[in-house]
């Protein structure tokens, strides 16, 4: 998804104009890169938070030429994920909650829990 | 001597902290929602962004950054403090690239 998609899915759920959808885009990401380039932290609940990080300047060496070169110092941001997103992002992985972190177990069907496949093993045939 | 150790950096957080709340009052005050609909936009706003990554997608903000979903292949690891192998299954994980833009606004 790209900004100009991020606009109209916004658009869309918030029963706005695109125009505005882009503007409220436009202004949280130009307030977010203003926070950082002032030094500041940003912390968005449920997403995560942002830093930025300085570094001194060195004297490197390219490893292949030998070759001394100035490294010049710099700022570096940084993105931390909330706890709610790094576990809806892995979710579909299959973790906590379905089938009781079984994850070598495998399911051929749709059953919801153990006993299902255990009964069906039983031999007893529905009839 | 500065010698280009991953120590060479410093956090620059000095106390303040930009959070929903002034995304409200920013689109409050300068696109002229109200305080409640300007409350619910940003809500939506990164209410699509994280349901978008939950789905494996990509989020690109160009002149911002690019939020990534990888996957991580299931590995042995090891406890670092018993030494024991730990089995660490696959998963998948976000990941921030900032853009150059980005990255040269910061160092302006």
């Amino acid at each position: 998804m790209n900004k100009s998609e991020l606009v109209e899915r916004l658009a869309e759920r918030a029963k706005i104009t695109k125009k505005r959808a882009e503007q409220v885009v436009n202004l949280v990401f130009e307030q977010m890169t203003e926070a950082l380039q002032r030094g500041d932290r940003i912390e968005i609940r449920g997403f995560g938070s942002f830093t930025s990080k300085s570094y001194e300047a060195y004297t490197g060496r390219n490893p292949r030429t030998g070759e001394t070169i100035h490294v010049p110092a710099k700022r570096l941001p940084f993105f931390k994920v909330g706890k709610e997103l790094k576990e809806r992002v892995d979710y579909p992985r299959g973790r906590p909650g379905v089938s009781g972190g079984n994850s070598h177990h495998e399911y051929v069907d749709d059953d919801d829990d153990d006993e299902a496949d255990d009964r069906a093993d039983g031999g007893a045939q529905l009839g | 001597m500065a010698d280009g150790s991953p120590t060479n950096f410093s956090s620059d957080a000095v106390g303040r902290t930009l959070t929903k709340a002034e995304f409200v009052e920013a689109v409050y005050s300068k696109i002229g929602l109200s305080r409640r609909d300007s409350a619910e936009v940003i809500e939506l706003l990164f209410e699509s962004v994280k349901e978008t990554l939950a789905r494996g997608e990509a989020v690109k903000i160009s002149g911002f950054g690019n939020f990534i979903v990888r996957e991580k292949k299931a590995r042995t690891g090891r406890n670092p403090q018993t030494g024991n192998a730990i089995q660490i299954t696959a998963r998948r994980v976000l990941t921030f690239k900032p853009s150059q833009v980005l990255k040269d606004m910061l160092n302006k």
